[in-house]
């Protein structure tokens, strides 16, 4: 009576789902939908966490938290300033160097100035910068990059000392070592992303600059980097949002000194660095005060990632991409 | 009519014009010497990456050697020694991240690929996902902290798992559903044919066809996880000790790492503990860079 039974029976490989298939089938999709929640719980969960273990420390030290600069466990006094403005300062040094570079890397890598297999070279050279361990790069700043700059570093300081980037002299680690490598940890971010916009100009675009007479420069600097400059900046915010999380190379080469100073050469902390050297060996109320101070630091950095992907998305949209 | 016009054909004294260009003219030279700049920038950018593998193999490879592998790190002024507890710690705590991240981050994937691609909730988790990508990971290692080492009281490689599994979420998830989306909609459409359901569809034909993009987003997930320090140095912390301790397994107590220790020991003013500091750095840049090939290797077979 059941053609069901009847076709089973026929040696078929077609057949309806049994009863265990259609329970399996809602349970993986069940699951499979808890996960993609499980996603959004762990960023809530994240911010929560951090936040809640927070409060106590923001109800006793207030907004004055950022704007105090000391930090004293003996006498629980707290304060941030410093790191805020070596975080600050730090990545935006290392900003100036990394999107010079990198833009450039992405315009040596995507205009044609290459035989392919020689792009793929560089490419790669690119790509495994950004696989190298931060802490191998903090290493290598100490014994090679540190050695290298001081005394160039110690020249300027002696020549030009009375400008302001230049006022004290490098004795080891300090701000200009620091950004240097950091420099070196956002480069592939940066050139990997310029390059992904620059590919989605058409090609056609840079043909009828060609076609006008254009030189190759005048064709890079006046049509594809303007039509791919909103791409390019989005690579310049998310590189910028690397360098401020990035712990451990300056956690090994800032210098870790409380002090707000324009100068290049001397010593100075970040907040990711504040929180890689105190936690270690906090005692309760520090703790609080670091949840303050990691709170502080996700904000920042949520603030400027949540632009950066915002901008990306918005460029990949207008070319019509539409990821 | 002009008897310049180049298409009036009875003008037969009509010469073409001169399009080539001199290299002297301004235009031109400025063209070559930014082409010369983009170069020096080039080579300039691989100097560091260059000097880095110099200095790994000089200064790590002449202290390479077998003890390094069987033996504990050595106190403050003794000679020799090795860090195999920290290799051991450095899987361990990468196993357990890998443990937590990897399923999760596939099932996660197969709901943003297959199951509501366009839904409300994907493109919120895809933009959760995209924005823990750019998470500091020392924040990782706070949450851990808060999260693991203060509700279980102590230090150890659950921590640091959870920590890494943090940081290898959205790599994994993100891989996962672009090589799900490769798969084509015949094949999908070819399954549904047969009968299967949406589950058997997945788990037959999307799955296994997206298995090496899967792999590739893991692959990369682990190599940057083991070469984490920042998460790894509050919640694993370190131990001078093996894991496995008179047959008893400590996996409740701090854990030693191949990056801690290099931190560590970069910032003592003890020759030996320089050297495997460099060492270490060795043995981990191969580590990671052998998964980053492993990695390319599944994601070309892919194409």
């Amino acid at each position: 009576m059941n053609m069901f039974e009847q076709a089973r029976s026929a040696d078929s490989v077609s057949g309806p789902p049994s009863k265990g298939d259609y329970f399996f089938d809602r349970a993986f999709q069940w699951l499979a939908k808890a996960f993609a929640w499980a996603i959004l719980a762990v960023v809530a969960a994240l911010l929560l966490e951090v936040g809640s273990k927070a409060i106590p420390a923001i109800k006793d030290y207030h907004i004055g938290f950022l704007t105090s600069t000391t930090w004293d466990a003996n006498k629980d006094q707290f304060g941030i300033l410093p790191e805020i403005w070596g975080t600050l300062y730090s990545s935006f040094l290392a900003l100036i160097i990394a999107g010079f570079f990198g833009v450039m890397m992405a315009i040596f890598l995507t205009q044609d100035f290459l035989p392919p297999r020689l792009a793929a070279i560089f490419r790669i050279i690119v790509e495994l910068l950004a696989a190298i361990p931060s802490v191998v790069y903090g290493l290598w700043g100490i014994f090679v990059v540190i050695p290298a700059i001081r005394p160039l570093a110690n020249w300027l300081n002696e020549t030009f000392g009375m400008i302001p980037f230049f006022s004290t002299s490098l004795s080891g680690p300090g701000m200009l070592p620091a950004a240097l490598v950091l420099a070196i940890m956002v480069l592939p971010t940066i050139a990997a992303v310029s390059q992904d916009a620059l590919r989605l100009v058409p090609y056609r675009i840079k043909e009828a600059a060609y076609g006008l007479g254009a030189t190759r420069w005048e064709a890079i600097l006046r049509v594809m980097l303007p039509t791919a400059s909103t791409g390019i900046f989005g690579a310049l915010v998310l590189g910028f949002g690397r360098a401020l999380g990035e712990t451990m190379a300056l956690a090994m080469l800032v210098g870790n000194s409380n002090q707000i100073s324009l100068s290049l050469f001397s010593p100075a902390n970040t907040l990711a660095a504040l929180l890689a050297l105190n936690f270690p060996e906090a005692g309760e109320t520090e703790v609080k005060v670091l949840m303050y101070a990691a709170l502080v630091l996700m904000l920042i950095t949520l603030a400027v990632n949540v632009a950066g992907t915002a901008i990306m998305t918005m460029t990949n949209k207008q070319a019509g991409g539409g990821r | 009519m002009s008897t310049n016009n180049p298409f009036d054909s009875g003008a037969g004294d009509w010469q073409p014009p001169d399009l080539g260009r001199s290299l002297t003219e301004g235009r031109a030279l400025r063209s070559t010497l930014l082409s010369g700049l983009a170069w020096a920038c080039a080579l300039l950018a691989s100097v560091p990456l260059l000097s880095v593998l110099y200095m790994l193999i000089v200064r790590g490879g002449s202290r390479l050697s077998l003890e390094l592998f069987t033996e504990l790190p050595p106190a403050g002024f003794e000679e020799g020694g090795g860090f195999g507890n920290a290799i051991v710690g450095t899987f361990v705590t990468v196993g357990i991240g890998a443990l937590i991240s990897i399923p999760f981050g596939i099932l996660a994937a197969v709901f943003l690929a297959e199951l509501g691609p366009d839904s409300k909730l994907a493109s919120w988790a895809r933009f959760c996902a995209k924005t823990l990508t750019g998470l500091p990971s020392i924040l990782a290692g706070v949450f851990a902290y808060a999260l693991v080492v203060l509700t279980t009281g102590t230090y150890s490689a659950p921590a640091g798992g959870v920590a890494l599994a943090l940081l290898m979420l959205p790599t994994v998830v993100l891989t996962a559903e672009e090589a799900m989306k490769m798969v084509t909609q015949k094949m999908k459409d070819a399954a549904y044919g047969m009968g299967c359901t949406r589950t058997q569809v997945i788990m037959k034909v999307v799955l296994p066809t997206a298995l090496p993009g899967i792999l590739t987003g893991v692959m990369l997930a682990i190599a940057r996880a083991a070469g984490e320090t920042a998460p790894l140095l509050f919640t694993a912390l370190f131990s001078n000790f093996w894991l496995l301790e008179e047959g008893e397994m400590h996996l409740m107590a701090p854990i030693a790492s191949l990056s801690v220790l290099i931190y560590n020991f970069s910032g003592m003013p003890f020759d030996n503990q320089i050297e495997l500091a460099w060492a270490a750095s060795l043995v981990l840049v191969m580590f990671v860079l052998i998964f980053n090939i492993v990695s390319r290797v599944f994601g070309q077979s892919k194409a």
